[in-house]
């Protein structure tokens, strides 16, 4: 817990972010953040991230992570992550819990492909995938850290811009993060 | 009390027509009487003629006992040897103690699964028989053990499973079945002052009728008894709290309970002291009945030991007979006499935590076995809120010795904070296992020596929820100051990983787990899957952090002393045996929680794929 | 003498604590507006013991607030770091425990479960979740029992018991295996006597069990929990500081 991920003196912050079984809403969140993204602008640099659209990841300070994770792909994407990011942190409800996407895990993976794709209303072709480009469904969704393990988690559907500026505040200076009242929130 | 708890005639799947319920409904009624607190009584006559609990009876205690049905449901779901489904008509239950586990258990099961045909945990579907594990049936000294329909079955090996196998085909009665599969020795290898002494002369009362209570108890404090059920309270304190403990009806509603649950794993002492001393443990409940004024008695009896039920109701027949269980016992004999009392016994249902004695209360109370809180103790608010005494039956013993024989006699053995002699149970790596009496303050290596245990690893003492030793303890004493201990005493030799152990203690707890608490419901659970995780060759560094953590919030946050102790063997051997664990880690520090190729097969089936993308490498 | 000589005093985290001798901890710290947090114990009900957050150090032996009488002179460590990583580690389990999708519960922002673990600073449910199949019983025309969210803190249990005079609810099995079931042959609360005026039906501390008439009548985000912290509403007593309320917990920082 609570690596540092501060670069050598003047070089910039080198963030990634990416969004796996999530809605993007945290992403959202970010960009929520008003006056204050332009501070950060001085101080980050953007990898790989929806918001910038470069698909291969470099070795990074700071790795964002939206969304549980569901699939074969997100296992592989967050692995990358892991691999090449000093600092992972896990934003949002989804990716601190399973969060909404989860709640498919009441329910058994073949009736959840039974009603996406063959029983399912207005079907055009169904019939269950067998595509190997799409990546196959785990049988339940899992928040990231039962996957690879994180250095921060930031609860909230979505975190509120005070709360990711409380976060990338510690994880800059390499503190602990402290949240008040108003920013935890799990809703 | 023999209609409902003693050895039906019919047992074990007899069809559940109404007109039959009814008949042994009525019999158990007849029996036990209506009182809300029998119900666990009459659930387990049922159980034990229709190998299930029939709904129509459930139906029916509702009516008679005035009782809910899910107060009902609740009890049936809790006690392992209760079930709502029926079971076969011959319900094979293995014990899965870990001194079973090293005498080969799993493989006779193996063996009597594909004799008769049936899986584990599931009833063949002709209804014949049913097969399972349970926890620890306290025959470690004679074991790999079992259950068929609740009676106990010794030293089982491969020719005694094949003849299980065609008497259950031939559908046999057990009546029918050899005598020699249900013989239980008592392994006595070494007697003290309370063992070497068989015989029954009633001393005990004698002296109570002549001298009195208050002198009795004066005897029982000089000899500094304590507790044998582990706690290792004193004894003539809980007497004395419970004698001066306020009551409705002055002392007439005071209960004393003999604590006959034995069910700590590697613990079978209180079997022997039942089948060959039982006298003694009724005249020392009788004692304390004498001392502290009270009318009742019930002795909880584990229901692996039902086998014991028969003869210990003889026993208290004779006793009745002989006028020292009644009404006015030893009246006329002096001060002390003139009293009334009775012994009832209760069954058990397969439930380690009802051995806690708040928990037993509730199960005599007919509930499920929830540990209640604390305050009030037992001896003011008990069962049914009456001031009860709750002793274990070697304590019992000891004080019908004591009030023989005099408080000094038994200061002469022990040390000062622990007086006189402890009964063990050995069991595991050793060429004599049984029964051992040893004064308290005895090292651990005298024991191995006395019991042949060579090239010992370990000594699990006062079992699954004791203290795990490494050879450089050996020379700790057996006391309530060093190695406090309700007798259990496993030995591993250096042939076994001790990770069977873990995994055997885990696998206990979590099953054990009344459930009440968070952290030892949901712990316990967390610990089972981390020490499955660690033997599955899966886990990392921090898995073991994890393991040593969720073991302190067990220990420092449970409600009861089941949770409190659940996890220790896990903290002695990650602190004593680390390499148990550190061999099997994976070389990350960090591994996912589940399977991740095998969290991908549903899938990979339902879309016909197994390409390389359609498989996750357990490693990142 | 009067009534306050005659009082005894604990400590709780330096503070004196006046109690009347058969108080638990619990009941004096809240009489005296001493926030503990709780989840199975509610003022006015049975003292329970059964979650184990208000684990507290008393003397140096750790135990529940809710059932330990109350003593003179004894120091009590509630708000300290160990302790409260105690806690955080007992909501842990709750949370892996069940299904808690707080951001889709009706019951978020009135949620006790939830609002306790903001107070105790909880990030993450950290261990495995296991994600347990469970029911949701729709059967009953005013109230939803969801099985899902159930901490088995037996407060419905309690109240149906000894407020309502029925017996409704029970607790089945054991271990994790643990369920709350109802009194019909059914299973179902609608086949009960179950009624939306019981006290049951309004104790839950979690979303466990709904009438369903009060779902988001109050809109996210301004609900109890909301709008101060449990800290301050959480059945301690008013003080006259509580006014401050929400305007001063803003600004609290949690661990
Ligand atoms: C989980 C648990 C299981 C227990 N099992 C037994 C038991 O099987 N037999 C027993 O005598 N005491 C058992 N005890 C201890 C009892 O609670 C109680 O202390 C004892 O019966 C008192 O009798 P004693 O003072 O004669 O030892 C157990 C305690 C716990 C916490
Ligand atoms: S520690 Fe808690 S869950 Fe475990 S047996 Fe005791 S009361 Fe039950
Ligand atoms: S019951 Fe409480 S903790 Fe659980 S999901 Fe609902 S709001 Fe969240
Ligand atoms: S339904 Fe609610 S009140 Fe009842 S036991 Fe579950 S969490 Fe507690």
């Amino acid at each position: 817990m609570n690596m540092r991920a501060e670069p050598p003196v003047g070089q910039k912050v080198r963030v990634a972010t990416a969004s796996l079984a999530g809605c993007f809403g945290c992403h959202m969140s970010v960009l929520d953040m008003d006056e204050r993204i332009l501070d950060l602008v001085e101080r980050v640099d953007f990898d790989r991230t929806p918001l910038t659209d470069i698909k291969t990841l470099g070795p990074c300070d700071l790795g964002l992570i939206e969304g549980g994770v569901a699939n074969a792909e997100n296992v592989e994407v967050l692995r990358e992550f892991r691999r090449q990011c000093k600092v992972l942190v896990a934003v949002g409800a989804c990716a601190v819990t399973g969060g909404i996407p989860a709640m498919r895990n009441s329910v058994p993976l073949a009736e959840v492909l039974d009603e996406a794709f063959v029983h399912g209303m207005g079907l055009v072709n169904p019939g269950i995938p067998d595509d190997p480009e799409l990546p196959l469904l785990l049988s339940q969704v899992h928040p990231i850290h039962e996957v690879v393990r994180v250095d921060y988690f930031l609860p909230g559907c979505p975190p509120s811009a005070d709360a990711i500026w409380s976060l990338l505040t510690a994880v800059l200076e390499g503190g602990a993060l402290h949240l008040t009242w108003a920013q935890l929130r799990y809703d | 009390m023999s209609g409902a708890s003693g050895l039906a005639a019919e047992h074990g799947g007899a069809h559940a027509d109404p007109a039959r319920i009814e008949r042994v409904l009525r019999g158990s009624l007849a029996a036990l009487g209506r009182g809300p607190d029998t119900v666990l009584q009459h659930l387990i006559a049922q159980q034990q003629v229709f190998s299930h609990v029939p709904d129509a009876a459930i139906g029916r205690l509702v009516e008679e006992l005035g009782v809910t049905r899910a107060q009902i449901l609740a009890a049936v779901d809790f006690y392992a040897f209760l079930h709502l489904t029926p079971r076969g008509r011959f319900d094979i239950l293995v014990s899965d103690n870990i001194t079973d586990r090293m005498l080969g258990n799993a493989a006779l099961m193996t063996q009597l699964c594909d004799a008769l045909g049936v899986r584990a945990g599931e009833p063949r579907a002709d209804g014949r028989v049913s097969l399972d594990y349970t926890s620890c049936t306290g025959m470690c000294d004679q074991g790999p053990a079992a259950l068929v329909n609740g009676l106990a079955l010794t030293r089982l090996d491969a020719a005694r499973i094949r003849e299980i196998a065609a008497l259950v085909e031939a559908d046999t009665p057990l009546a029918h079945w050899p005598k020699r599969f249900f013989a239980v020795s008592n392994n006595v290898h070494r007697s003290g002052l309370l063992l070497g002494d068989l015989e029954t002369r009633e001393a005990g009362l004698a002296a109570l009728f002549a001298r009195g209570g208050p002198a009795v108890l004066a005897e029982v404090e000089r000899a500094g008894l304590r507790g044998r059920g582990g706690a290792g309270f004193t004894t003539a304190l809980k007497w004395r709290f419970c004698r001066e403990a306020p009551s409705e009806n002055g002392h007439a509603d005071k209960v004393i309970v003999c604590n006959a649950d034995e069910g700590e794993p590697g613990t079978f002492k209180d079997r022997v002291l039942l089948s060959a001393y039982a006298d003694l443990v009724f005249e020392g409940m009788t004692l304390a009945a004498g001392v502290v004024g009270a009318k009742t008695g019930f002795l909880y009896l584990r229901g692996e030991y039902r086998y014991l039920l028969d003869h210990l109701e003889a026993v208290l027949a004779r006793r009745r007979a002989q006028g020292l269980l009644g009404t006015g016992i030893g009246a006329g004999e002096g001060p002390g006499g003139g009293f009334d009392f009775d012994i009832h016994i209760h069954l058990g249902a397969g439930a380690y935590i009802c051995g806690e004695e708040s928990a037993l209360i509730e199960s005599l109370e007919g509930k499920r076995g929830i540990t209640r809180k604390r305050p009030p103790f037992p001896v003011t608010e008990g069962y049914l809120d009456r001031p009860t005494v709750v002793n274990n039956v070697e304590t019992f013993l000891g004080a019908a010795r004591i009030a023989e024989h005099g408080g000094y006699w038994f200061r002469s053995e022990g040390t000062d904070r622990s007086a006189g002699s402890k009964i063990l149970s050995v069991s595991g790596d050793c060429a004599r296992p049984g029964i051992y009496e040893v004064p308290f303050g005895t090292p651990v290596a005298d024991v191995l020596a006395d019991c042949g245990a060579e090239d010992t690893q370990s000594v699990q003492v006062s079992g699954a929820a004791g203290v795990t030793l490494t050879p450089d303890e050996f020379h700790r004493l057996l006391a309530f100051e060093d190695l406090p201990t309700a007798g259990s005493f496993m030995v591993f030799d250096h042939s076994r990983d001790l990770l069977d152990m873990v995994r055997n203690f885990a696998g206990f707890f979590a099953h054990e787990s009344c459930g009440f608490c968070t952290p030892c419901r949901v712990g316990g659970r967390l610990v089972l899957d981390l020490v499955d995780k660690v033997a599955a060759g899966a886990a990392g560094r921090h898995d073991l952090d994890e393991l040593r953590d969720i073991a302190q919030v067990m220990r420092r946050a449970s409600h009861c002393g089941l949770g409190h102790t659940a996890a220790n063997h896990v903290l002695n051997t990650l602190d004593k045996f680390p390499h148990i664990y550190r061999d099997r880690l994976r070389m990350s520090d960090y591994t996912p929680s589940f399977d991740l190729d095998a969290a991908l097969a549903e899938a990979r089936a339902l879309a016909h794929r197994d390409d390389a993308e359609a498989h996750l490498a357990a490693d990142a | 003498m009067s009534n306050d000589q005659q009082r005894s005093t604990f400590t709780l985290d330096g503070r004196r604590i006046p109690f009347t001798p058969g108080q638990t901890i619990m009941d004096a710290a809240l009489a005296a507006g001493v926030y503990i947090p709780h989840l199975c114990h509610k003022p006015g009900y049975a003292p329970h013991g059964s979650c184990r957050v208000c684990v507290v150090r008393a003397d140096g032996r750790e135990l529940s607030a809710c059932t330990a009488p109350a003593a003179a002179d004894m120091s009590v460590e509630s708000e300290v770091a160990d302790i409260r990583a105690l806690r955080v580690a007992v909501l842990q389990m709750l949370f892996a425990e069940g299904n808690h999708v707080c951001p889709a519960c009706e019951a978020s922002g009135n949620c006790t479960l939830q609002a306790v673990a903001y107070h105790c600073g909880m990030l993450t449910p950290r261990f495995p979740q296991r994600f347990p199949r469970r029911a949701v019983d729709a059967s009953h025309p005013d109230v939803i029992l969801d099985h899902n969210r159930c901490i088995l803190c037996e407060l419905c249990v309690r109240a149906s018991r000894d407020h309502d005079g029925k017996r409704v609810f029970a607790v089945s099995g054991r271990g994790i295996t643990s369920k709350l079931i109802v009194d019909a042959p059914s299973g179902r609360l609608g086949d009960t006597d179950f009624s939306a005026e019981d006290a049951a039906a309004h104790v839950c501390p979690v979303g466990a069990i709904l009438p369903r008439d009060e779902a988001f009548r109050v809109p996210i985000g301004q609900r109890r929990f909301d709008l101060a912290p449990v800290s301050r509403v959480g059945d301690v007593a008013l003080d006259p500081d509580a006014e401050v309320l929400a305007a001063d917990a803003e600004s609290e920082v949690l661990a």
